[in-house]
């Protein structure tokens, strides 16, 4: 390490780039997704754009997928963001600023940008790796929802029978993945998975997937403090 | 104005309330109250894991059980090998569709 205010940023633009990339697929089956809720392209832009957040707009969309509530579907898409609040907090001291770059950055606040900020030693890396890692992931996340919707979504039965519609599990699979690791947070895992599960056919569409974070109240010792 | 254009501007409200809240209110290293810093890190992984048995073992609201399970399968074996987010999304797709063939 040198006494130079930040490092050498190559590194961090391709760790941007490949999460962005990584999460091209994801966008294509949210584009695929939103066409079968029955959405058109400016609300499934318009879900990309100003949601901006992946887990939860897959979460509203499969909501009004199956019939339920605009509130239904805001608190599933909510509830599921509750982890933007710890990474905001998180990473509040590298992103000082004007109000207005402060309230900009902030709309990138997903996982991506939070991990590739994280990830980097130097406070100004850490601004950089953030704004670098959500601005990619924002230009191709867009990008690939209209290639969804535009070019995927128009084949229905060809998704089906491509296993494109085995996609939306994986990626969410994928995304708890790193978690499982961790005794207590697999056994919250498991929790909710049952709850919801056991709650479909008695719960209207949508709140299965709430009543899933009743599984946080499950005995056994808290972890990563 | 449609039921998705409700959706989208609640929702944007609702997570970019939570997305901006770090950077616009917390100046310095201050830091939340534990429990809520707790609850935002246990809640992913039901919520998640919720996310991924409702979208596996149902469609319409209805238990199904059909060839995204084996697609899961795959993926759970793809991560589980430490392959990338993409490889695993793409083997799902593809054993999802091999189950589908056969």
């Amino acid at each position: 390490m040198t006494d130079v205010p930040h490092s050498d940023r190559k590194p961090i633009v391709r760790q941007a780039l490949s999460i962005a990339l990584a999460v091209m697929p994801f966008g294509l089956a949210f584009g695929i997704a939103a066409r079968e809720a029955g959405l058109n392209i400016f609300e499934a832009m318009g879900f990309s754009s100003l949601v901006f957040t992946g887990s939860a707009q897959f979460a509203a969309v499969s909501v009004l997928s199956d019939g339920g509530s605009a509130v239904t579907a805001v608190l599933a898409g909510a509830l599921l963001n509750l982890r933007s609040l710890a990474f905001g907090v998180a990473l509040a001291p590298v992103l000082k600023g004007s109000r207005w770059f402060r309230a900009t950055a902030a709309q990138l606040m997903i996982d991506e940008a939070a991990a590739v900020g994280m990830a980097q030693e130097k406070p100004a890396d850490r601004r950089y790796g953030y704004l670098a890692g959500g601005l990619a992931v924002f230009v191709l996340w867009n990008l690939s929802t209209a290639a969804g919707v535009l070019f995927l979504g128009a084949m229905g039965d060809v998704v089906v029978q491509a296993g494109i519609d085995a996609t939306i599990p994986a990626a969410f699979l994928a995304l708890l993945w790193p978690r499982l690791s961790d005794a207590r947070q697999r056994t919250i895992a498991l929790g909710g998975a049952a709850i919801a599960l056991g709650s479909v056919p008695v719960l209207p569409p949508g709140l299965p997937i709430v009543a899933a974070g009743l599984a946080v109240a499950l005995p056994g010792r808290r972890s990563r403090r | 104005m449609s039921r998705a254009w409700v959706t989208i501007l609640l929702l944007t409200a609702a997570t970019y309330a939570l997305k901006a809240f770090g950077p616009m209110v917390l100046g310095g290293d201050r830091s939340l109250p534990s429990r809520l810093t707790r609850l935002a890190d246990e809640l992913p992984a039901p919520l998640l894991a919720a996310l991924v048995a409702i979208s596996t073992f149902t469609s319409d609201a209805a238990w199904t059980l059909d060839a995204r399970v084996i697609g899961l399968g795959a993926a759970a074996v793809a991560l589980w090998k430490r392959l990338p987010f993409v490889v695993a999304v793409i083997v799902a797709a593809v054993a999802t569709a091999l189950a589908r063939a056969i």
